[in-house]
């Protein structure tokens, strides 16, 4: 029951937090948030340690790769985007 | 769990909501993606050292495997790609979930050959959850990347539409539904799961095909609300709050940009979803049109801009697939070098993901402060001499004003009719995506300038240097 209580109140806080980045940000919002989805791995990590050698430690291996794929790749490419944005105009060359 | 990785868990939520927080400005914004990845970094290594890991071999061979081959994407993918990168992402994590779904029902079943039930009683929660969690993540990974197939060109753009599409979806779902009931009553039935994920992945394509290329925002944004609750369905079946929550805030983050796509194209999300906009469209079919324009060269225009006070750019995908951003911005630095006022209007759908136009606007290094929302300048156009329109159409399209019957009407439109003198770059007058007539190109005021953007842009970049 604490879950959906957690489940609930993290909905609110999304819309706050959300409606306040502007429409410039939203491509490095979907990619930044698209990372922190990838906490799932914590899952995944539990799944692929669990000692034996069945089929749902294969499948938490895989899910480990998955979601590292999103993790490492959902923060490094926000990065690149968001060096780009600048104030000044940049020199020429 | 112990109460300390209770606490570090806390804390990778608190680092995740102040980076999303952070992301409101663009001084912040950098720094607010690190401290998210501080929170990641940690939820992982408290993860790794808390929970009762036996073997390591596996993990680690997931974890090299997995960051090689995010940060292979992250370095080449080209800015033009990044909704199809975001979506092949969303369906990364979206299937992570769904496997740690299926990994956590083997391991509370009790019997690693699913051939006896040992588990004993599961509560109704997580085995709900094992459902919901399996159905998103397999409709979000296969969803995502006939979507991403779509946007990089592997699959034609044009819906597929077949007859009963909608009927046999619903019936699919339906399905879903009553195999996930069966499976909550008697959680022994571990074959119910398998069909739901072979029903799921069945409905990851057939929703997806009838949606035409130019509405995969709506479809990217949507995958990404399904990833983050496919994550936090994961958190419900594992009983780990940090996952419930991070995966919460990214379904709304999801859910509000899907929102504004779809209120920025004027249309609902049912429409998007189920309507097949697009089946009959045909880029290459002329305007019926009996009016004519009068074509102007570069040279017409440099004239007109050299007397200019303030520009307005509105630039549209055109531009990009041209890729004329980098010479267009060299003439934004010319002429405001001259003292001219220069801005980018820029509308919400300019683009294929939201804000796409500012990532690629900022690669050719126009500063932010000039890249203006459409809320910010739409009253600035009628005190602004000329509006330069490059690769945008229906955005500009005064039907969406007055014609009743056009699918634009009601659809927010930047008021480039409003400038004194309205100067538009394009290939031909053929409507755009909405098949609509644009009243603009005939207006007295608009000198229509045909021709490749890049090759328009770099003519007058030569004519301003002068």
């Amino acid at each position: 029951m604490v879950s959906i209580y957690v489940f609930v109140l993290a909905a609110f806080v999304g819309v706050e937090v959300i409606s306040k980045v502007p429409p410039l940000l939203h491509t490095p919002l979907m990619s930044g948030s698209n990372a922190i989805s990838g906490i799932t791995l914590v899952g995944s990590l539990i799944a692929a340690g669990e000692g034996h050698s069945g089929l749902g430690v294969m499948l938490g291996m895989i899910a480990v790769v998955f979601a590292t794929i999103n993790v490492v790749g959902g923060f490094l490419v926000t990065d690149r985007m968001l060096k780009m944005f600048k104030r000044e105009p940049a020199k020429k060359n | 769990m112990n109460v300390l990785a209770e606490l570090a868990y806390l804390v990778a939520s608190v680092l995740f909501i102040m980076g999303l927080k952070m992301l409101a400005s663009p001084k912040t914004a950098r720094k607010g993606n690190g401290i998210a990845a501080i929170g990641m970094l940690l939820a992982i290594v408290v993860t790794l050292t808390d929970q009762s890991i036996l073997d390591f071999t596996y993990i680690l061979i997931g974890l090299i495997v997995g960051s090689g081959i995010g940060l292979y994407l992250a370095v080449r993918v080209q800015m033009t790609a990044m909704p199809q990168m975001v979506g092949v992402l969303n369906g990364f994590g979206g299937g992570a979930s769904a496997l740690v779904a299926f990994a956590e029902y083997m391991r509370l079943s009790g019997d690693p050959s699913l051939s006896v039930w040992r588990g004993g009683d599961v509560s109704l929660d997580v085995l709900i959850t094992i459902v919901l969690s399996l159905l998103i993540g397999t409709v979000t990974i296969i969803g995502s990347g006939v979507a991403s197939a779509k946007l990089h060109g592997i699959m034609r753009g044009a819906p597929i539409l077949y007859p009963m599409q909608k009927q046999t979806n619903g019936i699919m779902l339906l399905a879903v539904i009553v195999l996930g009931v069966l499976f909550v009553l008697d959680p022994s039935r571990w074959y119910l799961l398998i069909i739901i994920v072979f029903l799921s992945i069945v409905l990851g394509v057939t929703t997806v095909i009838p949606i035409g290329g130019a509405d995969m925002p709506v479809v990217i944004s949507l995958m990404n609300s399904y990833s983050g609750l496919a994550g936090a369905m994961t958190g419900f079946i594992i009983s780990n709050n940090v996952l419930i929550i991070s995966g919460t805030l990214v379904g709304t983050s999801g859910l509000i940009l899907t929102k504004i796509m779809t209120k920025a194209m004027n249309r609902s999300l049912a429409n998007v979803l189920f309507a097949g906009v697009g089946a009959d469209y045909d880029p290459t079919v002329q305007a019926k049109e009996e009016r004519t324009v009068i074509r102007y060269t570069p040279e017409d225009a440099a004239t007109i801009i050299d007397g200019a006070q303030s520009v307005i750019i509105v630039p549209g995908y055109g531009l990009a697939v041209a890729q004329a951003q980098h010479v267009l911005q060299e003439l934004v630095n010319i002429l405001t070098a001259r003292g001219m006022q220069v801005r980018y209007a820029i509308h919400p759908v300019a683009g294929r993901m939201p804000g796409h136009m500012n990532v690629l606007l900022a690669e050719a290094n126009a500063p932010y402060d000039i890249l203006m929302e459409m809320d910010q300048i739409n009253d600035d156009f009628q005190n602004t001499d000329i509006a330069l329109v490059i690769g945008a159409n229906d955005v500009v399209n005064p039907a969406a004003r007055t014609k009743k019957e056009s699918p634009l009407y009601g659809m927010p439109i930047l008021n480039v009719d409003h400038a004194r003198t309205i100067m538009v770059c394009k290939r031909s007058l053929n409507p755009g995506f909405a098949g609509e007539n644009n009243d603009l190109f005939y207006d007295q005021k608009t000198m229509m300038i045909f021709g490749d953007a890049k090759e328009t842009v770099t003519k007058l970049v030569q004519l301003m240097k002068k």
